[in-house]
C-alpha cells in the first residue's frame, strides 16, 4: 500500500477546502486532517443541506483525487456496491466448456470422478476477469487513491452496513470465490447520514463522528461569500442574520445552508442590496419548503427582518 | 500526559460515554498527531473520537471543560523541583518583599530556610507553583481512584501528607513562639491550602466518581421488580434497557459472513440442460438457502404487567441488527398487531399509542389468543420462536388452552416470561399451570436482569 502524502496542519486543510470554494469550520478541517493521520472514515451526521456531500467533492477537488459515490437506497445490496459476476461472459464460457467437455472428461473412469473434475473447472468461472467491481470495489482498486463517498448510509438497510465493516477497518474486501482484495492505496472515506435511522454501533466504532450542524452566523456569511460571489456585504449579513431567526421557530423543516445559498442567489437575480419585508414575503417559498411553515413564519417577517438589520448596524 | 488522557478516559466513562480500548488507541493516536497545545482543537479531537452521538458530544464536550478546568499534574515538576523553585522564588522576592508585606514578612534568609519547603512556598504565595504541587501531590496517592463520596476525607489527608502537612505543623509551632505575625500569615496560607486540596478532591469525585455511583445504581435497578417502578425511574430503566440492548448487540451481532454468490453448481446445471444434450443453457448457481427464523411476541399490556411489557418490546425492537423479523402483538382483552408502530415511533410514542389501543382493558387471554390465531397463526412456523409474556391472569375468563397448544406444535420454541413469582403461579385466576405445559419454558422475569438472561438466550438460539 503506497500513501498518499497526508495534510500538513489543520489550517491547510482550511485554505485548501477553502480554494475549492468550501468553507470548513475549525471542526470540519480538524476531522478531516485526523481522518488523515490516523486513517479512519469520516462518519458525517447532520441535516440535509449542511455541506456533508459537499465536504467529500471539496476534498477530492482539492487533493485532486477520483471522487467515487456510492448512493444509499433502501434495498441496495452487495451486487450493486460491491461485485456482481458478468454472468453473460460466464455464459458465453459455458458453451466453450460444453465444446471441450470431451477433453476434459477424457480420462475419467467413473461418472463420479467426471463430475468431481467438472466441479473443479467450474471454479474457472469465478476468477477476477468476471468480476465487474462495483463502487466499493473500484474505490480499492485505484492506483492513486481516491475519495470514497458513501452518501447518506441511513437509507440503506441494517444488514448493508455489515458489508461495509470490512472495508472500513482494514480497507480491504473479501470476496468469497476470490479471497480478499486489499486497497492498492488506501482511499479516504467519507460516510453522510441524516440520521433518519441510528446506524450500528460496530460501523460508528470504525468511524470518527463529526457532526455538522447549522453554522455559526460569521462561518455562513462566509460560505455565502464563498457560493454567491455578487452579494454585498451588506445582504449577506442580513439574510444569514434573517435565517438564524427563522431557524429558532419550531417548523417542520427549517432551512439549511442549501436553502441560504437559494435564496441569496435569488435576491441577487432581484437586485436587492437590502432586506425588506415586501421581497422576503415574496421570496419566502426559496427558504421554506411547506406551506405550513411558511404561514407560521409570515406574521413573524417584520420583527425578524428588524431585528436582522438593526443586528447589522452594530455588528 | 498518555496519564492524563487515561484518567480522561476514565472520566468521560464517569460521563456515560462508552471508552472502548480500540477507540482509546485512536484516540491516543489522534492526540500525538494535534498535540496539546490548543485546547479547542484537544477537545474537537477527543469529540471527533469518541463520541458517537450529538448526546455523547454535549457529555464528553462537559467532561472535558470540567477535567481540563483544574490545573494537571506535570510531568517535570516532580517534588524536589517544586521545592527548589519554592526557595528560588522565596530568596527572590525577598529583598522587596520585605517593604511590602510589612511585620509579616520573614526577617532574614535564615528564617526562611529553616522552614520545610511546603510552609516556604505557601509564605512565597505562588498561586501557580501551590496548584502545580497539589496536582502533583493528587497525583501520586492517585486521586483518580476516588470513587465515594465518603473518600473525601480519606484523599484530602493523603494529600495533604504528600504535601508535607506534617513538617508544616512543626515549622507553625516553632513560629508562633519566635515569629506570631509570620505564623499567623502562614496559618492562613495553611487553611487556604485544605480550602484548595478539598476543591480539588470534590472536583476528582465529580470526574471519576460518577463512574462508580453509576455502577451501583445500575445494579440496584437491575434488579428491581420493573413493575414496580416509580415514575422518575423508568426513564432510567429505558436507559439501562438500551445499555442491555447495545450489549446483546455486540455479542451477537458478529460480521455475518456473506453466502458465496454464483458458484456455478455443475451437477444441477448438467441436470437442468439434459434436454438440449448437455449444452449449459440455463445455469444453476449454487445458494445456500438460509432459513428465515422468526421472533414472534405477544404481549399482555394490562395493568402492572404493561410496564414489564413496555421495556421487554423496547429491548427486542432495539435488536434489530440481530434479530431483524420480530412480529410483536400487545394484547389485554383483544390483541392487535404493533410491529409496525414500533418500528416507526420512539418507545415512548408507541407505548402511548399502543396502550391508548388495546392497554388498560381487563386481561381476557382466551379471546386475545382467538385473535392471534386468526391474525396470524399462519406466520408461526417451524422456525419461529413464540415469546409470550403476561402473567397468565385471565379473570376466570377461558383461557383456551388449546390455541396456546397449537401454537407449541407448530413452533420452533415457545417460551413464556411471567413477572410474576413462581409461588403466586396456579393461585387466584393464574392459569399459569395449564399454559405451561405447552411451552418449551417458562421463566419468571420481573427484574431486567432476568429480562437480559431471557433475551440474551432467545437471541443466542436464533443465531
Ligand atoms: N461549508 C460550506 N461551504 C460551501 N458550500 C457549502 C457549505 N455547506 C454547504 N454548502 C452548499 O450547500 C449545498 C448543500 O450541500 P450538500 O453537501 O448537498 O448538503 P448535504 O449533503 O449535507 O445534504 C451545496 O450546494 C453546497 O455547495
Ligand atoms: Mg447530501
Amino acid at each position: 500500500m503506497t500513501e498518499h502524502r497526508p495534510a500538513a496542519s489543520i489550517e491547510a486543510v482550511e485554505s485548501g477546502l477553502a480554494a475549492q470554494g468550501y468553507i470548513a469550520s475549525r471542526q470540519i478541517a480538524t476531522a478531516v486532517y485526523l481522518a488523515d493521520q490516523i486513517e479512519k472514515p469520516i462518519l458525517v451526521e447532520g441535516p440535509a443541506g449542511v455541506g456533508k456531500t459537499e465536504l467529500a467533492k471539496a476534498i477530492a477537488a482539492w487533493r485532486g483525487l477520483k471522487m467515487i459515490r456510492l448512493q444509499c437506497y433502501e434495498g441496495l445490496d452487495e451486487a450493486k456496491a460491491l461485485y456482481e459476476w458478468k454472468y453473460a461472459k460466464q455464459l458465453l464460457y459455458t458453451q466453450i466448456l460444453k465444446d471441450k467437455l470431451g477433453e476434459v472428461l477424457g480420462g475419467a473412469a467413473t461418472l463420479h470422478a467426471a463430475l468431481d473434475q467438472l466441479h473443479d473447472f467450474g471454479d474457472v468461472f469465478f476468477s477476477k476477469e468476471f468480476v465487474e467491481p462495483r463502487p466499493l470495489l473500484q474505490a480499492l482498486e485505484q492506483p492513486a487513491g481516491c475519495v470514497l463517498l458513501i452518501d447518506e448510509i441511513d437509507k440503506s438497510d441494517a444488514e448493508f452496513e455489515s458489508l461495509l465493516l470490512e472495508m472500513l477497518s482494514d480497507f480491504q474486501v473479501t470476496i468469497p470465490e476470490l479471497g480478499t482484495v486489499a486497497a492498492v492505496t488506501a482511499p479516504i472515506v467519507i460516510l453522510t447520514s441524516n440520521s433518519e435511522r441510528d446506524l450500528g454501533d460496530a460501523l460508528k466504532r470504525r468511524c470518527l463522528h463529526l457532526h455538522i450542524g447549522f453554522p455559526e452566523q460569521k462561518l455562513e456569511e462566509r460560505i455565502v461569500e464563498s457560493r454567491v460571489p455578487g452579494i454585498s456585504q451588506t445582504l449577506r449579513k442580513q439574510l444569514v442574520g434573517f435565517i438564524n431567526e427563522v431557524r429558532t421557530l419550531d417548523l417542520k423543516k427549517l432551512p439549511s445552508v442549501s436553502e441560504t445559498i437559494d435564496w441569496a442567489r435569488v435576491l441577487v437575480l432581484l437586485q436587492a442590496s437590502e432586506l425588506g419585508h415586501e421581497m422576503v414575503k415574496d421570496t419566502l417559498n426559496v427558504l421554506l419548503k411547506y406551506e405550513s411553515d411558511i404561514e407560521a413564519t409570515l406574521p413573524q417577517v417584520s420583527t425578524f427582518v428588524a431585528k436582522a438589520t438593526r443586528q447589522n448596524v452594530f455588528g | 500526559m498518555r496519564e492524563n488522557l487515561h484518567r480522561f478516559f476514565r472520566a468521560a466513562r464517569g460521563a456515560g460515554v462508552r471508552v472502548s480500548p480500540a477507540e482509546s488507541i485512536d484516540a491516543m493516536r489522534a492526540v500525538a498527531a494535534i498535540g496539546f497545545e490548543d485546547r479547542g482543537i484537544l477537545r474537537d479531537t477527543l469529540l471527533l473520537t469518541l463520541a458517537k452521538t450529538q448526546d455523547e458530544k454535549k457529555a464528553l464536550g462537559a467532561c472535558f471543560d470540567l477535567f481540563f478546568a483544574r490545573p494537571q499534574p506535570s510531568q517535570a515538576a516532580n517534588e524536589n523541583e517544586a521545592a527548589e523553585n519554592a526557595e528560588q522564588a522565596v530568596s527572590e522576592q525577598s529583598p522587596s518583599g520585605q517593604s511590602e508585606q510589612g511585620a509579616g514578612a520573614p526577617s532574614s534568609a535564615e528564617d526562611m530556610s529553616a522552614l520545610g519547603p511546603l510552609a516556604q512556598m505557601l509564605l512565597s504565595q505562588d498561586r501557580n507553583q501551590i496548584a502545580a504541587a497539589i496536582a502533583n501531590a493528587a497525583s501520586s496517592v492517585n486521586l483518580s481512584d476516588i470513587r465515594f463520596f465518603t473518600q473525601r476525607g480519606l484523599f484530602s489527608s493523603r494529600i495533604l501528607d504528600e504535601l508535607g502537612i506534617r513538617r508544616l505543623r512543626d515549622d507553625l509551632d516553632d513560629m508562633l513562639a519566635s515569629n506570631p505575625a509570620l505564623a499567623e500569615r502562614l496559618a492562613m496560607a495553611t487553611e487556604r491550602l485544605r480550602d484548595d486540596v478539598r476543591d480539588t478532591v470534590s472536583q476528582a469525585l465529580l470526574l471519576y466518581g460518577r463512574e462508580e455511583a453509576e455502577n451501583l445504581r445500575a445494579e440496584i435497578l437491575r434488579n428491581a421488580p420493573m413493575a414496580r417502578l416509580e415514575l422518575r425511574q423508568v426513564e432510567q430503566m429505558r436507559a439501562l434497557i438500551r445499555k442491555i440492548a447495545r450489549r446483546l448487540r455486540e455479542r451477537y451481532s458478529k460480521p455475518r459472513k456473506r453466502p458465496r454468490r454464483g458458484h456455478l453448481d455443475v451437477r444441477r446445471t448438467i441436470r437442468r440442460n439434459a434436454a438440449w444434450g448437455g449444452v449449459p443453457f440455463l445455469t444453476a448457481w449454487k445458494r445456500k438457502h438460509r432459513d428465515k427464523p422468526r421472533i414472534v411476541a405477544l404481549c399482555d399490556v394490562s395493568g402492572s404487567v404493561a410496564q414489564v411489557s413496555d421495556f421487554f418490546l423496547l429491548l427486542i425492537h432495539s435488536l434489530h441488527e440481530v434479530v431483524d423479523d420480530v412480529r410483536s402483538f400487545a394484547f389485554s382483552g383483544h390483541l392487535i398487531e404493533v410491529s409496525d408502530l414500533l418500528e416507526a415511533n420512539t418507545p415512548e410514542k408507541a407505548m402511548g399509542e399502543i396502550m391508548s389501543k388495546v392497554g388498560f382493558g381487563s386481561s381476557d387471554y382466551g379471546s386475545s389468543l382467538a385473535d392471534f390465531e386468526k391474525l396470524a397463526m399462519s406466520a408461526v412456523t417451524p422456525q419461529t420462536t413464540v415469546i409470550v409474556l403476561g402473567d397468565a391472569r385471565s379473570n376466570n375468563l377461558d383461557p383456551r388452552a388449546d390455541i396456546l397448544k397449537r401454537i407449541g406444535e407448530r413452533s420452533k420454541r415457545l417460551v413464556w416470561l411471567n413477572p410474576e413469582g413462581r409461588t403466586a403461579w396456579g393461585f387466584g385466576d393464574s392459569e399459569m399451570p395449564r399454559y405451561a405445559t405447552f411451552c418449551s419454558v417458562v421463566r419468571q422475569c420481573a427484574t431486567a436482569r432476568q429480562l437480559e438472561r431471557a433475551v440474551s438466550d432467545i437471541v443466542a438460539s436464533y443465531q
